[in-house]
């Protein structure tokens, strides 16, 4: 019974996530955005969970474990391009653009 | 009464999770996403997940959350500056994409996972009574034994990766 409200809300949470990434310039920021939309599919997963079975509880522990791991990997990367120019804001970053 | 409070809780995390969006300053976006995971949380607790509840708090709220904000104090970005978030333009075109995406989204509102995969009426209750941790742990080093090492040799590799990126010279 509580299905539908969770997709709903998943639904809006990783919207707003989307808009988060388009909406800001903050390298930091932005990451967490992508942090908000993996919660949001990890809401989805437990929400089926309950009618499909504790398999998508399983995935969601994997989802944690590779979010960790690629928030520990971009900080590190945002702070070796901090080094090298020191600036989080994406717009200044264009050393690839030509 | 449980549909009530786990609305309640998702209005808390969409709320949070615009305004997480919209502050300017780093610090106060990661803590509005604090209360979005404190939400989140409780709703899986409501959606009887008692253990991955526990394991959002710990690792996301407890670990991944402190470690984006000792990045932003380490850079030096919690002091008032001008604003990252994109002119009239930008919020025009993420309204937009944003809209788009919700109305696509919208097709979630109705989807019902069919009959012949759902479990049984109860099963639910059953596997609380033996206990959730028990129903996760199973799973977890049965059928998935295999990918539950791997996301060891992917936690290894990540570190070893933010060590030497992090390292001004090995």
């Amino acid at each position: 019974m509580l299905l539908g409200p969770a997709l709903a809300i998943s639904a809006v949470l990783f919207t707003l996530g989307v808009a988060g990434v388009l909406l800001r310039r903050n390298a930091i920021v932005i990451f967490m955005c992508v942090e908000l939309m993996l919660n949001a599919v990890n809401l989805t997963f437990i929400a089926l969970a309950q009618r499909l079975g504790v398999g998508g509880q399983v995935f969601v522990f994997f989802v944690m474990a590779v979010a960790a791991a690629e928030a520990a990997v971009g900080l590190a990367i945002i702070l070796a391009v901090y080094r090298h120019k020191p600036t989080v804001n994406l717009q200044d970053i264009s050393l690839l653009k030509g | 009464m449980t549909v009530t409070f786990f609305w309640i809780f998702g209005v808390i995390a969409m709320g949070s999770g615009l305004l997480c969006i919209t502050r300017k300053s780093p610090v106060a976006s990661a803590l509005w996403l604090v209360v979005t995971l404190f939400a989140l949380a409780a709703m899986y607790v409501l959606l009887d997940a008692q253990f991955i509840a526990v394991l959002q708090v710990l690792v996301y709220a407890g670990a991944i959350m402190v470690l984006f904000l000792f990045v932003i104090m380490l850079l030096n970005l919690g002091r008032p500056g001008p604003t990252d978030i994109k002119g009239p333009m930008g919020v025009g075109i993420a309204a937009v994409l944003g809209g788009t995406l919700l109305l696509q989204l919208r097709v979630l509102g109705n989807a019902a996972p069919p009959a012949a995969i759902q479990l049984p009426e109860g099963t639910m209750a059953a596997v609380q009574q033996q206990g959730m941790i028990a129903a996760v742990a199973g799973p977890l080093f049965g059928a998935y034994l295999i990918p539950f090492e791997i996301t060891s040799l992917l936690l290894l590799a990540a570190i070893v990766g933010a060590v030497v990126l992090a390292k001004r010279r090995l």
